[in-house]
């Protein structure tokens, strides 16, 4: 279907690493800059022709960015470029409009503030030349559409502009008040104004001068009232016209037409939440078959339901877990395992999950366990009680595919993000900073290590720096997480957040 | 600035704000497009409004609605049917916006012009009109042009035919899912205009083609189409291509498609006529009552009298009946909540000797299962078993069951059986009534829920309009008068409003006899929510009894509670004089 899954299986050897540059930035700090919590970015996502980009962030608002190397009125230029030399283009962005997507509210049945921090976005099909994208807090999802209006300046009225407005609230507020309207607005009841059947030459039509526009963002359906929990997740289903979202506990079915109802199906809230002991972390819908979807566990288990079986799904048709490795378990390995992002690459064969300490590639057709695991930061290890103790071992980091499956990408810590090649043989493994200068804390990619090529399964543990970057005397920092980014969905570009700074790269 | 003279002030307002910030005025200006189109006149409407509408398209989605409303019936302004193209325009721009209830309404408008549109006009403006769209950049106008194909198409000269028909079988199979939902919907329209021969080979095509889509919802809406496409169809082509589609889909992967079906079952049983129906569709519509999905039980569930009505007693009697003896103890109560609002309905089809020997049995079931619903639904329906086998077969069983619900401790429970007591109670007959039922309906008078109370109120009113007064005078009147003496207010609140619902069914005589007397009597209660009620109720009295009662006795009463120290007491009982003094008024 695509490149990626061609490459996976074609005999040749893995693809070349990938150089990654400096692109763009976006609110870069200045030195000394106070990071201000509302500013902090909370989620990035390219929609799916990869034109537009959105990110979220904990003050509730949405920032939209466009490419613009694409666009039509610089193809001149770019055929001359291309005739002269095999040009290097990369994905090029630049801040379209922005808009404040929830505000801070309170629960007052429960008590419960809800913030305003933007969880998820989704983008939905393009129409008309408008966007539509859903973004989520933790409670209320709402579908906005985004469009270019006309900026209207009206001259040629029929009447004085003040005059007209007064007159106007009269017109609209009241139809039996005025007697003289009740005949001109006869239209539903009457002919007794009868108009001369050559009409009025007096009257005109006002005339609208001004073509400039602007964009607009109108929030068109506010999907509220169906979450006990707090949602994390939001998904798309190839239908075009329905969408998941799922908290701790159940996972809701919506049209994206009807704000007022929902289906539940799936619903892992026991009868006793003394039981409890899962929850549901993520979940997405398949790229291409409308009844598939999976989610995700604190468990580190991946579900796969099929919504044909059945109407409430609470029976999973596939459930991809990795067999624990006898006489690991500790204290942290519950904790660790739990999965806090999971995607599917876009041909819908491999799905990527992300848990505390590493990254792991599955194949829908095998549930014995992962095709591949990436060590992420396996230096943290023996951290893992102090990461306990200040909470960061329940940092929820997202992870992302290229568009031709053949890379995985995901982040650290000190603003770091790390990108895997997860083709056969690929030994690719890259440490990047969120940073203009992305290779300065570039470690030496370790030996590849030992293990057979003819094995079924393409076990490989990899990118695990034995010391790691510790031992070159930087201190990690365990504030500055990079937990979100997003890979562009045809090119190899990567837009990551750092705090409230967007950074972009490309290869 | 234009000077406008004093009539046409209104007018002009009203074009001015076309453009308004406001977009109430706008959408107040859009809704009386007709007037300003009459006062521009015929020409300047085609000329000047219409352009002037196709390029503000951007507003806001409820204007573009409305607009696309107006649109559809403004032939009369533009000059007729041979200007009716130049509507097409601005239709054409509603049919690609984003909003689904605008290009909804765009589309029909366009339909409701296309349909008078000249034939030479179709093929030269509504023909080209639909190509543009069907072949559009945005999926909106492609899902748009699937719902004008049954307009244009009879018009159509044969060259043309074929390349719409052609171009229907891409947008079958176009990218999006949204594009051939539309196909999938509108299809049955489309077929309907099309050759019989064109339809045996390009549309059952088609057909094939949705009937195997990956998207669920695209499947969904195939099987809506079998239907219509049955009915289009001579029954051995029905039968040779609909049926083995409506077959598989009795079988689909998806309950959603299943589903479907079972709703949809019994409209094709007429289209393929009885043989196969009795080979073919009798054991789908089995393997549906037995489907592991509930969802599809309860839609089969809730269909099985219709589908029984097409088929002839001994086949539903040997082929359904059984499943609906298991569906009766369904594990899910919702499946055994529908197949109870429909069964009593089988009574009729089955005959009186089935009924008593095989469905008797099911009802009884029922009306002791543990789900409230259920047994209401039951009870809901008794009139139509009544007809066959007469009610004393089930009386036995039904009162434990009435008495059960009319004590549930969930009052919507109670309140849903209050609605139905009348109704029990025509068809039990007073003798039963009197026995059982009466004392409930006191006890409900007396429930700790207001809403409860309320319909117990109606209740007696209804019961008085089945029995009459002289019934109401032995078994109700007197019962219901006896509790005004409850040592709670809301009690008594809850008699005053019984007495004034009683008061117009049981006539003047009675209401002045014994109904009065107590309203007057209680006018003397300590509590003043009670007191201003005497007035209200009073004032309801009036226009009941005769003039000289009025005088009397309600006045005095009133005047006296005019005076009392409660501000609302004295509030209600001023109206309540003011709107007698009108009376005297107006019959004087």
């Amino acid at each position: 279907m695509n490149g990626g899954d061609e490459v996976v299986t074609a005999p040749a050897g893995p693809p070349q690493p990938l150089d990654w540059k400096f692109s763009q930035v976006f609110g870069e700090r200045t030195a000394g800059e106070e990071v201000q919590e509302v500013d902090i970015i909370s989620a990035i996502e390219f929609d799916k022709t990869g034109d537009h980009l959105a990110t979220g962030d904990r003050g509730g608002r949405v920032v939209l960015f466009e490419r613009t190397d694409t666009k039509d009125h610089d193809a001149l230029r770019r055929d001359l470029e291309r005739t002269d030399h095999p040009i290097n283009r990369h994905p090029e962005f630049r801040y379209k409009t922005e808009f404040q997507s929830h505000e801070p509210e309170f629960d007052y049945l429960k008590s419960l503030e809800i913030e305003e921090k933007i969880n998820k976005i989704r983008w939905c099909q393009t129409a008309n030349r408008a966007l539509f994208l859903l973004s989520t807090n933790d409670k209320t999802i709402k579908f906005w559409k985004v469009q270019e209006k006309k900026v209207k300046k009206i001259s040629e009225m029929n009447l004085d502009p003040p005059k007209a407005v007064g007159n106007g609230c009269v017109a609209s507020s009241s139809n039996s008040n005025s007697p003289t309207l009740c005949l001109a607005n006869g239209g539903s009841s009457g002919n007794d104004f009868s108009f001369p059947p050559g009409g009025l030459p007096s009257l005109r039509l006002p005339v609208v001068t001004s073509q400039e526009t602007n964009l607009v963002a109108r929030c068109r359906r506010v999907y509220a009232h169906a979450h006990d929990y707090h949602i994390n997740s939001i998904s798309n289903n190839s239908d075009g016209e329905t969408f998941i979202s799922a908290d701790d506990l159940r996972i809701n079915l919506w049209n994206l037409e009807i704000s007022n109802q929902s289906f539940n199906i799936v619903d892992v809230k026991p009868a006793n939440m003394e039981d409890l002991t899962e929850v549901i972390t993520s979940a997405e819908f398949h790229p291409t078959h409308c009844n598939m979807l999976v989610y995700s566990s604190s468990k580190g288990s991946i579900r796969l339901i099929d919504l044909r079986q059945s109407a409430l799904c609470d029976s999973h048709a596939k459930l991809f877990e990795e067999p624990e490795a006898p006489g690991s378990r500790s204290f942290f390995t519950e904790i660790i395992a739990s999965i806090s992002d999971i995607k599917f690459a876009k041909d819908g064969r491999y799905m990527l999950s992300r848990d505390y300490m590493t990254l792991k590639l599955w194949d829908i057709n095998m549930d014995s366990g992962p095709v591949s695991t990436f060590q992420v930061h396996e230096y943290l290890r023996p951290k893992l009680c102090d990461l306990y103790e200040n909470d960061s071992i329940f940092d929820k980091f997202e992870c992302c595919l290229s568009g031709d499956g053949l890379r995985v990408a995901t982040g650290s810590y000190s603003n770091l993000f790390r990108i895997f090649g997860c083709a056969p043989g690929s030994t690719e493994a890259t440490t990047l900073e969120a940073s203009k200068n992305p290779m300065r804390r570039q470690v030496q990619t370790p030996s590849r290590p030992s293990r057979s090529l003819s094995s079924i399964t393409r076990v490989v543990r990899r990118g695990a720096e034995t010391s790691g970057v510790d031992a070159n005397g930087n201190s990690f920092d365990f504030t500055t997480k990079l937990l979100h980014l997003a890979w562009h969905p045809t090119e190899n570009s990567i837009a990551c957040a750092a705090a409230n700074s967007l950074y972009m790269y490309y290869a | 600035m234009a000077m406008i003279d004093e009539p046409l002030y209104p007018i002009a307002v009203l074009i001015d704000e076309l453009k308004n910030e406001d977009i109430q005025l706008r959408l107040n200006s859009i809704r009386k497009l007709s007037t300003i189109a009459r006062a521009l006149g015929e020409e300047r409407t085609r000329k000047e409004l219409i352009p002037f509408l196709s390029e503000n398209n951007d507003d806001d989605d409820e204007v573009l609605l409305a607009m696309a409303e107006e649109l559809g019936v403004f032939i009369p302004y533009v000059g007729g049917v041979e200007h009716a193209n130049v509507l097409l325009p601005p239709l054409e721009t509603l049919c690609i916006v984003e909003e689904t209830c605008v290009r909804d309404k765009a589309v029909e408008s366009l339909c409701r012009i296309g349909a008078q549109m000249r034939e030479q006009d179709l093929v030269e403006f509504f023909i080209p009109l639909l190509k543009r769209l069907a072949a559009g950049e945005w999926f909106t106008a492609r899902v748009s042009s699937c719902g004008l194909f049954h307009i244009a198409y009879p018009s159509a000269p044969e060259a043309l035919k074929t390349e719409l028909r052609t171009l229907y079988g891409q947008l079958c199979q176009d990218d999006m899912p949204m594009v051939r939902r539309s196909a999938a919907t509108n299809l049955g329209k489309f077929a309907a205009t099309v050759e019989a021969p064109h339809l045996k080979v390009d549309i059952m095509s088609m057909f094939d083609d949705l009937t195997q889509d990956d998207q669920d919802s695209v499947r969904l809406l195939a099987v809506e189409g079998c239907a219509a496409l049955g009915k289009l169809l001579e029954p051995q082509d029905c039968v040779a291509h609909i049926l083995p589609v409506i077959v598989n889909f009795s079988q689909d992967k998806s309950w959603r498609v299943r589903y479907m079906v079972a709703n949809q079952l019994y409209e094709l049983c007429e289209a393929v006529g009885p043989e196969p129906t009795r080979s073919d569709l009798v054991p789908a519509y089995v393997r549906l009552l037995r489907d592991n999905e509930a969802e599809v039980r309860i839609a089969a569930a809730g269909k099985v009298t219709k589908f029984c009505r097409i088929l002839n007693s001994e086949l539903a009697i040997q082929n359904i009946l059984p499943c609906v003896k298991e569906l009766s103890t369904d594990s899910s109560q919702h499946v055994r909540s529908a197949l109870a609002s429909v069964i009593m309905g089988m009574a009729p089809i089955l005959g009186k000797d089935a009924t008593i020997e095989q469905l008797l049995p099911i009802f009884l079931s029922l009306l002791k299962d543990e789900f409230p619903d259920v047994r209401l639904n039951i009870i809901s329906k008794l009139d139509q078993v009544n007809q066959v086998i007469g009610i004393d077969l089930l009386s036995q069983s039904l009162l434990p069951a009435i008495v059960e619900l009319a004590e549930d401790r969930h009052w919507r429970v109670r309140l849903a059986i209050i609605e139905y007591i009348p109704l029990l109670a025509s068809q039990l007959g007073v003798g039963f009534f009197d026995d059982k039922l009466g004392a409930l309906c006191m006890q409900w008078l007396k429930d700790k829920v207001y809403s409860i109370r309320d319909a117990a109120a109606n209740n007696v009113k209804r019961l008085t309009e089945e029995f009459g007064p002289d019934w109401a005078m032995q078994h109700i009147v007197p019962q219901v008068l006896d509790m005004i003496n409850n040592p709670h207010y809301l009690y008594r609140m809850t008699i005053l409003h019984a007495v004034s619902l009683l008061a117009p069914v049981m006539g003047k005589d009675i209401t002045c006899s014994k109904l009065l007397p107590v309203v007057i009597n209680a006018s003397k209660d300590s509590v003043p929510n009670i007191k201003f009620n005497v007035a209200k109720v009073l004032q309801s009295l009036i226009p009941i009894v005769d003039q000289s009662v009025v005088e009397k006795t309600i006045r005095p009463c009133l005047v006296e509670l005019s005076e009392d120290p409660d501000v609302d007491v004295r509030y209600f009982a001023t109206q309540a004089l003011q709107s007698s003094d009108q009376q005297m008024m107006m019959s004087s």
